[in-house]
């Protein structure tokens, strides 16, 4: 079963995408800043994280540039999902290295359709 | 709903628009119309239905029968079809074009204008190869409301996370306010018309490629069958044709053939029409 590593602070959006992410028949993994997910990263390298952008100690960009430069680190698909919607955010996120960007509020459909664009369904 | 008025809407309907409303869709008109009736000032669904009985409210008519429709749409739509497009029908047909330099395409239920701009995105991904011809992408609609929508061009935030892969968001939109607008150059590529499948499609001139999407499913197998031959006449013997992912022609017409191992797209197969 291919893993996702869920990266927010917040317990309910990490309960909310958890519970789409498992439906779509995906293992989680959850971790409620950067930090903690390149820790996660470093036990075990997930297929896709799920990123939000602003969190405590270590924010969403800071953790892609550090898992980009990790061994195996370019493997995992990389969603952001996070409330930041405009322009400059999304083209910075590509430029580091997401391959998808999703705009909060989600819903399971985009998450879905997302999944699928990057190719993990 | 009084059932003389259930009748009346329900016939009114399939002759205006095609639009079959079975009994367990009956929860729709109420759904639909009793805005309308509000907006109108009309008491209830029954005495806009009375209103619309007498024949003499134009504006009414076309009202009822644009907010019956469903115009649900996605950028990309089912992914597959348009993957096929781009790497097949599009390749096949620059070089059955190559003299010419020119094709025609036809989105036959454009609705907010997804469809049409997926392709224009596709066309303008392969712009260096397509340098020099001359290609149309007519939308139509029996909605004019949904036309203005297409036209526009804007959408909210759920409808670009729909199907819209991130770099083509990028690529091809701005942001305004909450919304995000298509790029003009895009909005330029598209000749919305308004017009009803049911009605005479020969002034819309001949199309290489048709997308008739998610919209015979609101048809009876009749005027399925009458659609499906009606689009024939308007292809050359070499076009394709796409359908929805629920949609076939299969025991509806003997004009088109599915191509063999793409889903949803289909040639023609020189057979009269059945008339
Ligand atoms: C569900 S949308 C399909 C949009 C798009 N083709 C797609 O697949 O996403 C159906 C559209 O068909 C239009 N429609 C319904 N009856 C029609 C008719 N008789 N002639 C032309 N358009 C019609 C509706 O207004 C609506 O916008």
């Amino acid at each position: 079963m291919k893993v996702v590593l869920i990266v927010d602070d917040s317990t309910v959006i990490r309960k909310v995408a958890g519970k789409i992410v498992r439906e779509l028949g995906f293992e989680t993994l959850e971790a409620a800043d950067g930090r903690l997910a390149l820790d996660q990263c470093e036990k075990r390298m997930p297929d896709a994280v799920l990123l939000d952008w602003n969190m405590p100690v270590m924010d969403g960009l800071d953790f892609l540039r550090e898992l980009r430069k990790m061994p195996g680190g370019d493997v995992p698909q990389v969603l952001f999902c996070t409330t930041e919607n405009d322009m400059n955010h999304i083209q910075r996120a590509l430029e580091e290295g997401a391959n998808e960007y999703i705009m909060k509020p989600f819903d399971s459909e985009i998450i879905e359709d997302k999944f699928r664009q990057v190719g993990l369904l | 709903m009084q059932p003389e008025n259930l009748d009346f809407i329900a016939k009114f309907l399939k002759d205006r628009s095609g639009l079959v409303v079975t009994a367990d869709k009956g929860y729709l008109l109420d759904s639909r119309l009793t805005p309308l009736a509000r907006k109108r000032a009309i008491k209830d669904v029954d005495s806009l239905v009375q209103q619309l009985r007498t024949g003499r409210d134009a504006e009414l008519e076309r009202a009822v029968v644009e907010a019956m429709t469903t115009n649900e749409s996605f950028f990309f739509r089912d992914g597959k079809p348009f993957d096929q497009f781009r790497d097949n029908v599009l390749p096949a047909l620059m070089q059955a074009r190559a003299t010419r330099k020119s094709f025609r395409i036809w989105c036959a239920a454009a609705s907010s204008g997804q469809e049409p701009y997926t392709i224009a995105m596709i066309l303008k991904e392969q712009a260096a190869k397509l340098a020099g011809w001359k290609v149309e992408i007519v939308g139509t609609d029996i909605s004019h409301d949904i036309l203005d929508r297409a036209k526009k061009g804007v959408y909210s935030q759920f409808e670009v996370q729909r199907g819209l892969p991130i770099q083509m968001l990028v690529k091809y939109f701005k942001k305004k306010d909450e919304l995000w607008q298509i790029d003009d150059s895009l909005r330029a590529m598209v000749d919305y018309r308004h017009h009803n499948l049911l009605q005479d499609l020969k002034s819309l001139g001949k199309f290489d490629v048709v997308f008739c999407r998610n919209v015979l499913i609101y048809f009876d197998q009749p005027t399925k069958t009458r659609v499906l031959d009606g689009i024939a006449a308007q292809m050359p013997a070499d076009g394709w044709l796409y359908l929805g992912g629920a949609e076939t022609v299969l025991g509806l017409t003997e004009r088109f053939k599915p191509v063999a191992t793409q889903r949803g797209v289909y040639s023609l197969t020189g057979a009269p029409a059945k008339v």
